[in-house]
């Protein structure tokens, strides 16, 4: 069924002589109904699914409990409270990390685009460092910063620095030296073909980079939390499986990843905004 | 809104080599050439004679091994508010719209943002782009973004345009509407024209004069008056004349 069908069957029904205004309002409704379920029946089928095969008992409810069940957690734990200090504290441990690198990120890599022998001179030691997982620095950080907070914030700053500040240089560097030329012999001084052609060349490509670091801040975030924490949604997962309150497990799960939609669209819409001209904004 | 004297380039004794695979290359040697004020020169030459190594050092984008070039009578060295370089590519800023890109030149230069976009609005218009002014390159075509480049380089109100093939990536209908352009505004701007073509036609319907960079080492350069009133018509006989004497100095006819 497409879209072409349902418009020639609400055409021929004017034709009949039904009421048109009627007809278009079948049409506009069939059109908003069918734009919906293309782009999330994959979706709702899949806690279509999950919901009758366990509410059916077709698998291990107590693995895999309904969605009801879920979401009634959920509820329990967003109006309760006690899932609200979760988030709160999650939110500080990722927001400030995330804040942080960039802070460090941004201007460390315009400077580092534009400036080829700092570049040269750090390159190397950023790949090693790049390449070292953030998870297996971890424990060096506990070591280093003790097992509360500073240690949490760091790890996940140390792994949402890289993406972003290799997109930033890449995003410097990549911008095309015509156009550079081109604001040279306009007479254009290195500060304003910095400022009016290396940033706004260098956007997209940091936004590429404030994208990926925001999906692993969250991803270092649970994983953090799931050694030596005992408040924040990473602890509520792992707490909940350990006192085999899967609903729960499965309600703080549910908010990761809301979180993980919310910083997305976050930065999808203002990148939008920032970047009306090119159309690569998917 | 126009320029009205100055814009004499006197060209003198100057070469540039350039170095390829430890070989080094002549590209131009002790080339002598004045450049009257108002006239447009087209540069022609086959590849590989530098004729975009001249006009790039005419934009001071490039420097001479020797020898040196003097604008109105002072030496040039680098780049100048009385020249503008219109490329090949129209070298547009995505990120900014019709109006944005054509006020760009005047913008750097520490125009106010309002009188430099009321200046752009003039030129955009004379390209024939008024309703395009809020566009953003991606929308445009690509004659239409190499008119934008055209407005730009307008804008700043340049005494000397230096153009490199600018019209050497549009298609042949496109490629003759804007020669007819760029015939018209040459003579509404009264500004010194030099360009570089590899289109031996184009170089005759524009140019008051032809040099010819020769190829060939020990080779000279070659001025031909195009002595033809205008608008020029292409298919007349003392035009098919013209060309085919460019022609034949290519050793093509």
């Amino acid at each position: 069924m497409t879209l072409q069908h349902i418009e020639q069957a609400a055409s021929l029904g004017t034709r009949d002589g039904t009421t048109s205004l009627g007809t278009d309002f079948l049409r506009l409704g069939g059109r908003a109904g069918i734009r919906f379920l293309s782009r999330y029946g994959a979706l709702i089928a899949f806690l279509a699914i999950w919901q009758v095969s366990s509410s059916a008992g077709w698998v291990n409810t107590a693995v895999l409990p309904p969605i009801d069940m879920i979401v009634a957690a959920l509820w329990k734990g967003l109006a309760g409270g006690t899932l609200l200090g979760d988030i709160a504290i999650s939110l500080q441990r990722a927001g400030l990390a995330f804040a942080a690198a960039v802070l460090v990120a941004i201007p460390l890599g315009l400077f580092m685009g534009q400036v080829r022998a700092v570049e040269t001179a750090l390159d190397p030691i950023l790949q090693v460092f790049r390449q070292t997982s953030a998870l297996a620095l971890y424990p060096v950080f506990i070591l280093l910063l003790g097992l509360g907070e500073a240690s949490k914030v760091f790890v996940i700053f140390w792994a949402t620095l890289f993406p972003l500040l290799l997109n930033t240089i890449g995003g410097v560097k990549q911008v095309d030296p015509k156009l550079l030329e081109m604001a040279r012999v306009y007479g254009a001084r290195q500060l304003t073909v910095f400022r009016r052609v290396v940033l706004p060349g260098a956007v997209p490509s940091i936004f590429v980079g404030l994208r990926l670091s925001a999906t692993t801040a969250l991803l270092l975030l649970i994983a953090s939390e799931m050694i030596g924490a005992n408040k924040g949604i990473g602890f509520q997962v792992m707490n909940a499986q350990y006192n085999f309150q899967i609903p729960l497990m499965f309600a703080a799960i549910v908010i990761l990843a809301g979180l993980g939609l919310i910083a997305n669209q976050a930065l999808v819409s203002l990148q939008r905004r920032l970047c009306r001209w090119s159309n690569a904004v998917d | 809104m126009s320029s009205t004297s100055g814009g004499e380039v006197s060209i003198r004794d100057l070469s540039k080599s350039f170095s390829i695979g430890g070989r080094s290359l002549a590209v131009l040697r002790t080339l002598n050439l004045d450049i009257r004020s108002g006239e447009c020169l087209v540069i022609v030459g086959a590849s590989g004679s530098g004729k975009t190594t001249l006009l790039r050092i005419l934009a001071g984008l490039e420097a001479a091994d020797s020898g040196g070039v003097a604008i109105d009578g002072k030496p040039v060295h680098g780049v100048g508010a009385e020249r503008a370089v219109i490329f090949q590519e129209p070298r547009l800023l995505p990120w900014l719209t019709v109006l944005g890109n054509v006020a760009f030149g005047l913008e750097v230069r520490g125009v106010p943002k309002a009188e430099a976009e009321e200046r752009a609005r003039f030129y955009i218009a004379l390209v024939g782009l008024a309703e395009f002014g809020d566009a953003f390159p991606r929308q445009l075509s690509g004659g239409m973004a190499q008119r934008v480049g055209i407005a730009r380089a307008l804008t700043v109100q340049p005494e000397i345009l230096l153009l490199d093939e600018p019209l050497g990536a549009l298609d042949a209908m496109t490629k003759i509407g804007m020669q007819e352009e760029l015939a018209r505004i040459w003579s509404e701007e009264n500004v010194t024209m030099v360009m570089v073509t590899h289109d031996l036609e184009e170089a005759i319907y524009l140019a008051d004069r032809v040099l010819i960079l020769p190829k060939e080492k020990g080779g000279a350069a070659r001025l031909i008056d195009i002595d033809l009133p205008r608008p020029r018509e292409r298919s007349e006989s003392r035009f098919v004349r013209y060309r085919e004497e460019l022609l034949r100095e290519f050793g093509l006819h």
